[in-house]
């Protein structure tokens, strides 16, 4: 495999989830590619799509979940992977943190025994080397007093030290792909930084490449090289952050940073909103998902999904948007 | 740790005193007369006051309350009055049925429960569940004596494997022997582990459902982990703790069924002991009994919460 | 109003609680009916016709004094439904009352109301209605009376884990903020809110107290003769076992299809009455 070639590249991916109403496609074509080392931002509030992609990258859906396109990892198609195989990667090649550190930890067992789970399962380790490992990965991810922390049980820690561990957790086998869903939503705003930052951190050091997803504009400013803006199952926008960020091509990137509040702005100010709510599953239009609540829509939109269209002056830089051109 | 042991002690002891406290008013205050319920209506004033005085009826109810209590604790207990035995050792002569057959009741219980509740949690929504949540919604509907009739009619009756009632007695000497007094308990168990075992099963199953739907069970599976190591590591060990509060309940329902069970299979054991000291009048023995088994009910209750501090890390946390 | 057409439509779609209901109702429609009629006078004593196999005239025979079984099982279902109705009533009015005032009152008053719900839970049922039928001699009375007191902390603890969750609400903090009192916020907030779970734990308790009527008056010490009872019926079947084995089933039977009706009326309504109590289904 050529080091150009990317460790990741999803084409197409759709998933189709039951519910209620019947079943509903929850993603409509998700493409992108990861290298190796490089580190991206899925973008997009809840219903977005975004945290499925994750799963669907660790093979965690439901079971219900109806899968296709195409996810090849390291030259492997992860479409129709058999569970066992799935078992093998995960932990080991591909690992996930999730948003919510205080119940992702089991009560009943030492921190120090969680962490070295992985280590036993995929490298064999005995009890006594995934213990010093275990010890190793805390002093990594900073955990203050690491070695008392060893034998703490879980309810014994803090959010942000919890959540440390279950960093040292994913990182323990040092996988290729690290997925990060919300890593430090659920923490305070001052932990949120140092936690996303040593994340950061132990990623360029290991070499892993990074899918972070989040609604946090700034965070993803901060630490991602590219972001995808996610909207109705499918990614509106792509491209590098800077740019991204500069730009606002599509309407709904544009929507999303103009609802920020900045520090600074009159008091009294009205933050502007996107009119509309996002949609449920089964309730998005067939063409253009954002086409409800877009103010440039025209009948056209409606018809069919956009196509990437790229963005005048930016390289590796596309929007689904026909019109982008109208707007500067 | 020391601190909540204490006040675990602390409420065991609290309440045994305040049941204590119950027993002894609704069984000694409560009837009156005793000794005018044991002589009846042609009884002289005489005999009467004769007997109350051997009964200590004549004293103040503190100190036959007080009298009576530290009796029970030093093993000294009242004559029963159909027997003329002290009931300390009715009780324990009965317990060599009682005690094996509740035991066998339980694990009967906890074996069928733990499979039948696991395996339908672990088939969640396909036929393995819906066979299991079918058989415990009649398992729970059912009496358990009906149930130990219907299997005296076809195991005694019609198949003839075994007797209809009765037990031989742990002695060969005596007609009986370990085996043949192990079948004579078999049904019985039986009969009182069906109902039970299907109530656990339905705990056990929900319990499961819920510790599957955790967020450390995506870690685990997040780790690599398949299917049954997370069940074995990671669900199992946490849905057992409210189970085991179940158990220990369930251990007192156990004990309140044999009342019912001895009877219809005529085991001189302590069930049938109350039942026939209510038909004697002998309040002594059925106030004695019930204390009993009430003092067991709740050492059963203490037992499984330390139980729960042992095998929960959160409840013997005293920092952090 | 269109809450409780939804509610109903829903209903009619719940399996179990639709077979529950249909089997509640039976219950319910064979005691109103011995009311006013019986194929036989359930307490007519025939010794010549005794032990008869189910018949024309005898649709499910009759027992060893002649009696007949179907008149029996009919009349049979009055106590059930009596013992069911007060106990249950004892248990509710009770228990409630102190579970709702611990959980308004807090503090040493709810932790009395625990603590005497911890002993009572130490006497198993059955127990308790045993040393009952010690004193005050066995009936009807007796039972209910002890089934209805061990159905106090039952519906005490129920009442005072729901009412606190009811008093954190937020529109319950409005009402005590604008000065409403204790007895008031019940009256109005709480107990309105808590109605689902208890209808719900009254309709197994019912069912529960069905199954320990059945045992005391097995052990002869619930209803007495001639009022007839299933769990009476049984005994005195029991007795009968050699020469006429079918006796049993039918009293038990009875009782299977009365507590499963009940049981199943209760889960169907705790799934539609509270989506957040319905466990994984």
């Amino acid at each position: 495999m050529d080091a150009d070639e990317p460790l990741l590249r999803v084409r197409d991916l759709r998933v189709t989830l039951r519910t209620p109403r019947g079943p509903a496609d929850a993603l409509r074509g998700v493409s992108f590619a990861l290298h190796r080392g490089e580190t991206v931002g899925l973008i997009g509030e809840s219903g977005s799509g975004k945290s499925l992609t994750g799963l669907a990258l660790i093979g965690l859906l439901p079971e219900e979940a109806q899968v296709a396109g195409s996810m090849r990892f390291a030259g492997r198609e992860l479409v129709g992977l058999a569970e066992p195989e799935w078992c093998r990667l995960r932990g080991d090649r591909i690992a996930m943190v999730f948003q919510e550190p205080m119940t992702a930890l089991n009560p009943l067992h030492p921190v120090g025994r969680q962490i070295g789970e992985s280590l036993r399962l995929h490298k064999g380790l005995d009890a006594r080397a995934a213990r010093a490992e275990a010890l190793r990965l805390l002093e990594r991810v900073r955990m203050p007093r690491a070695a008392r922390r060893l034998d703490a049980w879980p309810h014994q820690l803090s959010g942000g030290q919890r959540q440390r561990v279950l960093v040292a957790i994913a990182l323990a086998c040092k996988p290729d792909l690290l997925i990060a869903d919300e890593p430090t939503t659920a923490l305070d705003a001052t932990l949120q930084r140092e936690v996303l930052q040593l994340i950061a951190t132990l990623v360029r050091e290991d070499r892993l490449a990074l899918l972070l997803i989040s609604h946090d504009l700034g965070l993803m400013g901060e630490n991602v090289q590219r972001s995808l803006v996610m909207y109705g199952g499918t990614v509106v926008e792509s491209g590098p952050t800077a740019d991204v960020f500069r730009r606002l091509a599509h309407p709904y990137t544009r929507g999303l940073f103009a609802a920020r509040p900045r520090i600074g702005l009159p008091r009294g100010t009205r933050l502007p909103t996107i009119p509309g709510r996002v949609p449920e599953l089964a309730d998005l239009p067939a063409g253009c998902p954002f086409a409800d609540r877009c103010e440039r829509v025209t009948d056209a939109c409606r018809a069919a999904p956009p196509p990437p269209v790229p963005v005048a002056g930016d390289r590796g830089h596309v929007a689904r948007c026909i019109h982008l051109d109208t707007y500067a | 740790m020391p601190t909540f042991l204490l006040k675990r002690v602390t409420t065991f002891v609290a309440t045994l005193a305040v049941a204590s406290l119950l027993v002894f008013a609704v069984l000694e205050l409560l009837p009156g007369n005793v000794a005018q319920v044991i002589l009846g209506d042609t009884a002289t004033p005489e005999s009467l006051a004769a007997l109350e005085h051997r009964l200590g009826l004549d004293r103040p109810a503190a100190e036959r309350y007080l009298g009576w209590v530290g009796g029970l604790l030093r093993g000294q207990t009242a004559l029963s009055h159909a027997y003329d035995t002290p009931t300390a050792e009715l009780i324990l002569e009965r317990l060599q049925v009682t005690l094996p057959l509740a035991a066998m009741a339980m694990a009967l219980t906890v074996a069928l429960a733990l499979a039948l509740g696991i395996h339908a949690a672990a088939h969640h929504g396909r036929r393995g569940d819906v066979g299991v949540m079918a058989a415990s919604q009649l398992g729970i509907a059912i009496p358990n004596f009906w149930l130990a009739i219907l299997l005296i009619l076809v195991f005694a009756v019609k198949l003839q494997w075994v007797g209809a009632g009765g037990f031989p007695g742990w002695r060969e000497d005596e007609g009986g022997g370990i085996v043949a007094g192990l079948v004579a308990l078999a049904l019985p168990a039986v009969s009182l582990a069906a109902v039970q075992a299907a109530i656990l099963a339905r705990m056990t199953r929900s319990a499961v459902l819920e510790a599957m739907h955790e967020d450390f069970v995506r870690t685990a599976r997040a780790k690599g982990l398949d299917r049954r190591a997370v069940l074995r590591r990671h669900v199992l060990r946490n849905a057992m703790i409210p189970v085991l509060t179940v158990m220990g309940l369930q251990l007192a329902n156990l004990i309140a069924g044999t009342v019912v069970i001895e009877n219809v299979f005529v085991l001189p054991g302590i069930g049938r002991l109350v039942f026939q000291a209510i038909a004697n009048r002998d309040l002594v023995v059925v106030r004695d009994v019930v204390m009993f088994l009430v003092a067991i009910v709740v050492a059963i209750n203490f037992a499984v919460d330390l139980l729960y501090a042992l095998v929960d890390p959160r409840l013997r946390a005293v920092d952090a | 109003m269109s809450r409780h057409g939804d509610f109903w439509r829903r209903a009619r779609r719940h399996p179990g609680f639709v077979v529950g209901t249909a089997l509640s109702t039976l219950l319910g429609l064979a005691a109103l009916v011995s009311l006013v009629w019986q194929p036989w006078p359930p307490a007519e004593i025939d010794i010549p016709g005794r032990l008869q196999p189910p018949g024309a005239a005898h649709w499910l025979g009759t027992d060893s004094l002649g009696r007949d079984i179907a008149s029996q099982l009919l009349v049979g279902a009055q106590s059930s439904i009596v013992v069911g109705v007060l106990a249950v009533a004892i248990g509710l009015v009770a228990g409630v009352a102190l579970g709702a005032l611990a959980s308004a009152r807090r503090g040493w008053v709810e932790e009395l109301v625990m603590r005497f719900s911890d002993v009572a839970f130490a006497f198993p049922a059955l127990l308790s209605a045993i040393m009952l039928a010690a004193i005050a001699g066995p009936g009807l009375p007796t039972a209910i009376v002890a089934i209805g007191i061990f159905n106090i902390p039952v519906f005490a603890r129920l009442t005072r884990g729901a009412a606190n969750a009811a008093w954190a609400r937020e529109y319950v903090l409005a009402a005590r903020a604008a000065g409403k009192g204790p007895w008031r916020i019940t009256l109005d907030h709480v107990l309105p809110n808590i109605a689902n779970v208890l209808i719900v734990q009254a309709t197994v308790a019912f069912a529960t107290a069905i199954l320990a009527e059945a045992a005391l008056s097995y052990l002869g010490l619930g209803a007495q003769p001639p009022v007839p009872s299933w769990g009476r019926m049984l005994n005195e079947a029991q007795a009968q076992m050699f020469q006429a084995p079918l006796l049993a089933v039918w009293p038990g039977l009875a009782i299977v299809l009365a507590v499963l009706g009940l049981n199943l009326m209760g889960d169907g309504l705790r799934d539609l009455l509270d989506p957040k109590l319905a466990r994984r289904r």
